[in-house]
């Protein structure tokens, strides 16, 4: 599936992870809560969020209940499960070391790289 | 959830995505509303936030990974709607399948019953068979040596790896209850049945102390021996039978079903058996099967006896030198139908090809016709790869569907195809349908599926979709013809294999109905014949009986003449003994081999066997006078060339130390069969007189010997008037297992018969099935060109040149299928001639008929759709553009 999100590889889902793993919280509220916290700087394009959640829910990373909102409507909410917890963990460490190691490359002066 | 629960809560899935994206929209929505925006605006604007709805759903649908299960479920469900809405194609590509299918899976039912179950005893793996080896032992003719009874007991007694059980072949007169009764006998060591692991229906088995000289006499009953002269009642434990004039006590019935290899009327202890060949090393008469005992390998067994056997020859030199004994796994004995159950099943197996090149070129002339329906698909989007499986899908939902029909056809023809089965079927009662059966026809299913819906599927455009949407009914397809064309001649290929090898065997038929048996057939009787059991330990007593009985015989109104005689031609029995020319002999298994036949005066009477020299024997052939012989043509050319036979003299060890005074030559006797008697090992016969047998091996011989008779009457309404004669004055005499020479002759026919009539069979449903192919095929190809036959018409083609165009077209596919099909057959044939007695070598008669035949039905196939082409109306079919 094509990722529209202008988001590198996989870094959709680490986000959901991160943002799921605050409590219960249904896809509405991912795609706000998102935007939100990156200060529009990450526009996740709803029509991909509900595949990238679907698809979390079928590898067992997320659980869903139907719970009332609120405003008292019913909407499905994701939770992290135990093997959620734990990707999230591994991903985010992954990332972190990343962008480090990419933010120390950018840092590098002109004449060190020789 | 569960993969499957997925699947299955597949319409709550549906119902919960919609629910959530609409959650999602009226919540953005309302977001929107509460900034201030107007309601319309604002739902407009959170759709096209989340994009199109049905492609979101899509892809979440896409993201469950139970997409191909759905696909799969979707698939099935429009191929049965395909299939529906053309019943007319549907059932007759159905009724192929499971012709093709059912015919299939009877016939494995048979060669897996037969052939590939394991035998009917717990952990049947660890079952054995030993037999004896030695140097002079020639093997080849007369197959696995048996053990000494001695060698045996002391191999079981000292075994370590092995629990050894015995068992003799035997025959008795059961005198009593009842009518006195010829019955066959296993003498058995009292361990057959536990060392087999079988339970008995009734009763016990002998005990060990049962099994030795001395031991209180007692009998086991086999349990259909039972059911057919007790009527199933266990009261008969404890009450008492006599055989051969021995009272003994049943203390068992053998349970239901049991056999090895056959079936046993009566058990008797081996061990108190005081016969003298038994009690030497120098007779091999003991069958013997064991169990390896827990922890043993079949190895370890072999090396065991190795041991065994050198120290019993070191110990027994004059009778076991050179001496080794063999183990290997115990197997059924199927030898005699193993080929022709891989015969059918080959033959078999081509009618299902077939029926599969039926359906394929059915499918396919689908396919083709929907090829715009399918570039239409592509068009929307569709990948090649869900179309090639949805093509696969529809033929997998065809050929399971034949598989059920043909299954249950097989249920029905199961039971009628072993009733025709010549003689006694082996195994017949493991005969059944059950899952290695049914996991068999599934697989056989899939793989037609497969095998006729991959060339249909694998047309689905790719490329040139604007050219496959703007085609009309003009375009010509050439490939598809090809793949058309090839799809016939290989129909036509196997079915050339089939009617020739169905017309190799009817040429063999006729062949071996116009041969000379050697014997007069007609009005000819034989039975065995049991004397009485009180005469057989006394040889003097023996001779008289014997003389008794052909005086009877002869007072019986309707019998013209009576001999006696040991092997009978063409039934089953025979004794090759080897011969030499000169005193002078080398060792036994350098000798060449003859038939020998013991027999009375009249024999040549009664069999209506032509003397062509010399004399035959007379009541001066004595035992104290000289020791003669009569041979047949055969072997007198074999063993003296041109010169005179009679006055010759032959050196024949097993029948007495000195020469034998050849005294007659006699016509030859086709002993091994009509079919089999040319290409059989052993054709030289003689005849000895039952005179001149010594009296040491008289009561053996008594034993085996039996009557022919010939009438002026119909021989089976002597029967009766025979059986009461023959009684004797002790009335215990009896007379058993009576044929007719014409039973006899024609029964050594039956297998060929048989499968004539098989082959047959498959023949003929080959070329319908050809045909139906060649005219499917030519209908479909005809009608894509009735534009292209208009134009031609309107440019002056005659409804002749038309239908010649069509003729030639079918032409071609034939003679290709015909080209390949002859070498194929010739093929076939080198099988059949190799695995059938009496196959004559290929005849290119028989190919010109077969093929004439083929074309002929192909011609006519192939005539109706010309016919149509030619009538076409070309302003007619100039218009349908």
């Amino acid at each position: 599936m094509p990722e529209k999100s202008g988001l590198p590889q996989g870094t959709l889902d680490l986000l959901i992870l991160k943002v799921v793993a605050l409590g219960p919280v249904h896809g509405y509220a991912i795609a706000q809560r998102l935007q939100q916290v990156s200060r529009d700087v990450v526009q996740v394009p709803q029509g991909s969020l509900y595949p990238a959640l679907h698809r979390l829910e079928n590898r067992a990373l997320l659980a869903a209940d139907w719970k009332e909102t609120g405003t008292g409507r019913e909407a499905k909410f994701y939770r992290l499960t135990r093997k959620g917890r734990a990707q999230l963990e591994t991903e985010a460490a992954g990332w972190q070391r990343l962008a480090e190691a990419v933010g120390l490359i950018l840092r590098m002066s002109e004449g060190g790289a020789e | 959830m569960t993969w499957w629960q997925r699947l299955w809560r597949r319409g709550q899935m549906e119902e919960e995505l919609d629910k959530e994206l609409r959650f999602h929209l009226e919540q953005y929505a309302s977001d929107l509303i509460a900034q201030g925006r107007d309601p319309a605006e604002a739902r407009r604007q959170a759709r096209l936030a989340l994009g199109g709805p049905e492609q979101v759903k899509e892809n979440c649908r896409d993201a469950r990974g139970t997409r191909w299960l759905e696909d799969l479920w979707q698939d099935f469900r429009y191929a049965i709607r395909t299939l529906r809405q053309k019943p007319g194609f549907a059932a007759v590509a159905l009724a192929t399948m499971a012709l093709g299918i059912g015919a299939t899976t009877v016939m494995f039912t048979v060669t897996n019953g037969v052939l590939l179950k394991p035998l009917p005893f717990p952990d049947p793996g660890r079952l054995v068979r030993l037999h004896g080896h030695s140097e002079t032992w020639n093997g080849a003719a007369f197959g696995e040596q048996n053990l000494a009874n001695y060698d045996f007991r002391d191999l079981q007694r000292d075994s370590r790896s092995l629990l050894m059980a015995g068992r003799l072949y035997n025959g008795a007169t059961m005198s009593e209850p009842g009518n006195p009764e010829y019955v066959d006998l296993w003498e058995i060591s009292s361990n057959l049945f536990s060392v087999l692991g079988v339970e008995l229906a009734v009763g016990r088995a002998f005990l060990p102390e049962e099994d030795r000289a001395g031991g209180a006499p007692v009998a086991m009953l086999g349990y259909s021996f039972w059911q057919r002269h007790f009527g199933g009642n266990p009261a008969v434990l404890g009450t008492s039978v006599v055989l051969d004039g021995k009272r003994s006590t049943v203390v068992g019935i053998s349970p239901a079903g049991f056999r090895l290899d056959d079936e046993a009327d009566v058990y008797t202890p081996l061990g108190q058996d005081a016969a003298p060949y038994l009690h030497n090393r120098h007779a091999h008469p003991v069958g013997t099967v064991a169990r390896l005992r827990p922890g043993m390998t079949l190895l370890q067994a072999q090396q065991e006896l190795t041991l065994t056997g050198r120290g019993l020859a070191e110990r027994y030199p004059d009778s076991n030198a050179g001496r080794t004994f063999r183990v290997e796994p115990l197997r059924p004995d199927v030898s005699e139908v193993r080929s022709t159950l891989w015969l059918l099943l080959g033959a078999v197996s081509l009618v299902l090809l077939i029926a599969c090149a039926n359906v394929a070129s059915l499918l396919l002339a689908r396919a083709v016709s929907r090829e715009r329906e399918l570039a239409m698909r592509v068009a929307l989007g569709a990948g090649r790869g869900r179309l090639v499986r949805q093509c696969l899908t529809e033929s997998a939902v065809l050929a399971l569907s034949g598989g059920v029909l043909g299954v249950l056809l097989a249920t029905l023809g199961l039971r009628p195809f072993l009733v025709f089965w010549p003689g006694a079927l082996p195994r017949a009662e493991e005969v059944r349908l059950d899952w290695r059966v049914l996991l068999f026809a599934l697989a056989v299913s899939l793989a037609s599926g497969l095998l006729f819906g991959l060339a249909p599927a694998l047309r689905v455009p790719v490329r040139a979709l604007e050219r496959a949407l703007r085609s009309g009914a003009r375009t010509v397809a050439g490939s598809a013809q090809r793949l058309h064309g090839s799809f016939v001649a290989a129909e036509i290929a196997l079915a050339v294999v089939l009617l020739v090898s169905a017309g190799m065997l009817g040429r063999a038929l006729l062949h071996a109905a116009v041969l000379d048996p050697g014997v007069n057939t007609h009005n000819l009787l034989i039975a065995r014949m049991a004397l009485s059991p009180a005469t057989l330990p006394h040889p003097a007593r023996i001779r008289a009986a014997w003389q008794d009985v052909l005086d009877r015989a002869h007072r019986v109104p309707g019998v013209q003449s009576i001999a006696t005689v040991d092997t009978v031609p063409m039934r089953e029995g025979n004794n090759q003994v080897t011969w030499w020319a000169t005193p002078a002999l080398p060792p036994e298994n350098k000798r060449p081999m003859a038939l020998a036949t013991s027999v009375s005066p009249d024999y040549l009477k009664a069999m209506g066997i032509p003397l062509r020299q010399g004399r035959f024997f007379d009541d001066r052939d004595r035992l104290d006078s000289t020791p003669v012989i009569v041979i047949d043509g055969v072997f007198a050319q074999h063993a003296f060339g041109g010169r005179d036979a009679v006055g010759q003299r032959l050196w024949i060890p097993d029948i007495a130390a000195g020469p034998l005074e050849v005294v007659g030559v006699v016509g030859h006797v086709r002993h091994w069969g009509l079919a089999g008697d040319d290409q059989a090992q052993v054709r030289d016969q003689f005849y000895y007189p039952f005179a001149q047998v010594p009296d040491g091996l008289l009561r053996r011989w008594s034993e085996l010997t039996s009557v022919a008779v010939r009438t002026s009457v119909p021989p089976l309404s002597v029967v009766e008037p025979l059986r009461h004669a023959l009684r004797g004055d002790t009335g215990d005499q009896v007379l058993y297992q009576v044929r007719t020479m014409e039973q006899l002759a024609r029964a050594t026919l039956a297998r060929q018969r048989f499968l004539l009539l098989l082959f047959g069979i498959f023949a003929g449903l080959a070329l319908l099935l050809a045909s139906i192919g060649i005219y499917g095929v030519l209908a479909y190809l005809t009608g894509r060109r009735v534009p292209e036959i208009g134009v031609r018409m309107a440019l002056g083609a005659s409804a002749a040149n038309v239908m010649w165009l069509v003729l030639r077209q079918s032409l071609a596919m034939v003679l290709l299928g015909v080209g390949a099909g002859i070498a194929a057959a010739l093929a076939a044939a080198r099988v059949l001639q190799r695995l059938v007695e009496g196959m004559q070598p290929t005849a290119p008669s028989t190919f010109a008929i077969t093929i004439a035949v083929l074309v002929a039905a192909a011609l006519f196939a192939s005539f109706l759709p010309a016919r149509r082409a030619s009538r076409v109306d070309p302003v007619r079919a100039l218009r349908q553009e």
